[in-house]
């Protein structure tokens, strides 16, 4: 080939490039506007704020709300939500104050937890350096946490971490990062350069917490002590501990053994007895921290199979062989404001 | 006499020649580095969006993601080898490194249907295996296009172009998702694209031949193993057990500095720049002064980026650490390939090549594993601390057995 004639295939091969990303990203941009200016297709309140006891939650319906927080009465969880206006990827939520991690994109995009109090007025701020993973406030709405993902850039190898943070509500003391705290491990301190650490829930003493530590391998179920900065391990294999509202029980999710890779089981353990019940009734891989609707039923969300970015968050008694029910459709980030 | 690595311009005849009439960069070397500009708009595109999109697209937890990543990064540095072997084999590094940005493409092609851990999983370790077979044969090929005496400056200028196309990826995947809120699939398919111009740039515009050598008898693989090889691994390896991932660095900074945790995912791009704007000048530093004595002396700023970063309070620490964490880079990186290529017979040239970097790069492997137990045994300060000194000490060890001290004048004969 003479250097005019490659010249000429390099040109063509441009020409096909453009032209066929062009076309595909004219055709997304089409649908995506479509998207933005699509209403909801559940139905939806005109009331400004709502008040009582109401579920909180992140509405995932592919429409010009998407990732917006909206809000159900208790009573009437699939009947009409009303939006805050504010876009969140975690949400939690108590009677006096709000927790949300959320993405703002950039050249590089960039993460953050805001505090928000009753009226979705922001408070307090902070950045997140991963992407957002799990947010929990403690009841009286005093304290929150967060856990995100520190993903390793190809440039910057140190592999991938959690980092795990709890403060006062409202920009008061930061407590730091957890992996800052004395780790217990089977009542040995121990220093492991491995250890990962996520998904807080708080015991109603704004003092004790509990969180899952993974190291070589393994997780465990902590017990914390925020005045001490202690974690002490108590029991194996619990992620995403979330403690019943009458502080007895923890639910979480279990790894098993699957012929899918990972896969997560919701269970439920007894803090006086130290025994766990598997609720094997819910067969799909349940990825979130649990939320409890009331003492004896949690909630949690699931991604549907079909519809990438669409989640529904469903109800499961603590029960053996209870089976899953539909709770809130197109909704993600359950909190239960009581 | 002192066999020392013939990394410097051979007579001074060659010398004054570089110093007055500059002679231009070789064409290849140029083509090289914009099928790498394209390649790395490619990949960086993809990377910058890679993270998001696994978690809010695909559902996929990261801890997995995590996983596999650090897995493939050894993968990729033994093929690495296996690459240079070949190349030099069949004395086609052009079709090796044609093989490399092929399967890289395939990969984003299948990612575009990708949807679960498992086949996520595969295509990212292709790309990174397809990276692993590049990158040496592209050195020689460079090393052979160009004047023994500016080999350092063509190194730079492959680097800077590499470096270009790792800036302007990021950014246009960000534009993308500024027009296409949820345009993950858009950015796949342009990155797809930049991917396919790369090789097909490669395909047409570098000869079959590029850099192959002719040979007479069967190669061995002992014979890549020089005397002075040897020595250049064992210097740069041993450094390279000191450098730990850049990832320690910036979390050093988050940890110092309060208000940083925002800007740690930019942290980077700052390193970048300065890689970028020194790449060329520090290869040219390098021909004229010995690219030895820069590629072991390139560590003292990484020494320097420890100190920083354990010591830097706000803005102006967090600068110094990043920028001498690009003045390493420029020192090191492209200088690595260029003083490797060197120390070997050149029908081994790529072997040569492939075999420094994987040692540098698996050396950096165990270096960061290591020092995640230092970190938390004694501490992140102490930590760097530590670190920052065991390199002082192994530079100046290093510049005895390469004999690239003060007295190197002596020596060059």
């Amino acid at each position: 080939m003479t250097t005019r004639q490659r010249l000429l295939v390099l040109l063509v091969v441009i020409l096909v490039v453009a032209t066929g990303s062009t076309a595909y990203a004219l055709a997304e941009l089409r649908r995506s506007r479509d998207l933005s200016s699509r209403p909801p297709s559940v139905p939806t309140a005109t009331q400004s704020a709502l008040t009582g006891p109401r579920l909180v939650f992140r509405h995932t319906g592919l429409d010009q709300e998407y990732g917006v927080v909206a809000e159900v009465p208790l009573s009437d969880p699939g009947g009409a939500r009303t939006f805050t206006g504010l876009s969140c990827d975690r949400v939690d939520a108590t009677a006096t104050a709000a927790s949300c991690l959320r993405t703002k994109r950039g050249v590089v995009t960039t993460f953050q937890q805001l505090d928000l109090d009753a009226d979705w007025k922001q408070v307090g701020q902070e950045g997140l350096p991963g992407i957002p993973s799990r947010t929990r406030l403690s009841a009286d709405g005093t304290l929150a946490a967060s856990t995100s993902f520190v993903a390793g850039h190809s440039y910057m190898t140190a592999g991938f971490s959690t980092a795990t943070e709890i403060h006062q509500v409202g920009g008061g003391r930061s407590y730091g990062n957890l992996e800052g705290f004395a780790l217990y491990l089977h009542g040995k301190r121990s220093t492991p350069s491995d250890r990962n650490i996520w998904g807080v829930t708080f015991a109603p003493d704004d003092d004790t917490f509990y969180v899952t530590v993974a190291t070589g391998g393994a997780t465990y179920l902590a017990r914390g002590d925020l005045a001490k900065r202690t974690l002490t391990t108590i029991a194996d294999k619990v992620e995403c501990p979330s403690l019943s509202p009458d502080g007895t029980r923890i639910a979480f999710k279990e790894k098993v053994d699957h012929a899918n890779g990972t896969w997560w089981t919701p269970a439920v353990l007894d803090l006086a007895t130290m025994s766990r019940t598997v609720l094997t009734g819910e067969t799909r891989n349940v990825d979130d921290q649990i939320a409890w609707l009331d003492d004896d039923t949690l909630l949690y969300g699931l991604a549907r199979a079909d519809e990438a970015g669409v989640t529904d968050v469903w109800s499961l008694d603590a029960k053996v062989a209870a089976k899953p029910q539909l709770y809130v459709e197109q909704a993600w980030s359950p909190a239960v404001i009581r | 006499m002192y066999l020392s690595l013939s990394d410097r311009p051979a007579s001074a005849a060659n010398r004054a020649r570089g110093r007055t009439a500059r002679p231009r960069v070789a064409r290849l070397v140029v083509t090289l580095g914009v099928v790498s500009l394209l390649t790395d708009i490619s990949s960086e595109s993809v990377s910058a969006i890679l993270p998001l999109y696994l978690t809010s697209v695909v559902g996929l937890s990261t801890v997995a993601y995590g996983f596999v990543d650090g897995l493939y990064q050894g993968v990729s540095a033994l093929v690495r080898i296996a690459g240079g072997w070949v190349a030099d084999k069949s004395g086609r590094p052009q079709q090796v490194a044609l093989a490399g940005y092929g399967l890289s493409m395939l990969a984003r092609v299948a990612l575009l249907f990708a949807g679960g851990v498992a086949s996520i999983s595969t295509v990212i370790s292709a790309d990174r295996i397809g990276k692993g077979l590049r990158t040496a044969p592209r050195d020689s090929m460079i090393t052979a296009a160009s004047d023994p005496a500016h080999l350092g400056r063509s190194f730079g200028v492959h680097r800077a172009l590499d470096t270009v196309g790792a800036a302007i990826g990021p950014l246009l995947a960000f534009l993308i998702l500024w027009g296409i809120p949820d345009g993950y699939h858009t950015v796949l398919v342009v990155s797809l694209g930049f991917a396919v111009l790369g090789v097909v740039v490669l395909g047409l515009f570098v000869p079959r031949d590029a850099g192959g050598v002719r040979r007479h008898e069967p190669l061995h693989w002992r014979e890549a193993l020089t005397r002075p090889m040897l020595r250049l691994l064992l210097v740069a390896g041993f450094l390279a057990l000191l450098t730990v991932g850049d990832g320690f660095v910036y979390l050093a900074l988050l940890n110092s500095t309060d208000a940083a945790a925002q800007w740690f995912p930019v942290l980077y791009v700052g390193t970048n720049i300065v890689y970028l704007a020194l790449a060329v000048p520090l290869g040219r530093l390098a021909d004229r002064v010995g690219r030895t004595r820069v590629l072991v002396l390139g560590h003292l700023p990484l020494a320097g980026a420890y100190l920083a970063a354990c010591v830097a309070t706000g803005l102006p620490g967090a600068l110094a650490a990043l920028g001498l964490l690009g003045t390493f880079y420029a020192c090191t990186d492209g200088v690595l390939a260029a003083v490797a290529a060197r120390t070997v017979p050149d029908e081994l040239r790529t072997s040569g090549i492939a075999c420094a970097q994987t040692v540098v790069a698996l050396a950096r492997m165990g270096a960061s594993i290591g020092f995640g137990v230092l970190w938390f045994a004694i501490g992140p300060q102490q930590a760097l601390v530590l670190v920052a000194g065991g390199l002082a000490l192994a530079v100046g060890a290093g510049a005895v057995v390469l004999r690239i001290g003060p007295s190197r004048q002596q020596d060059a004969t």
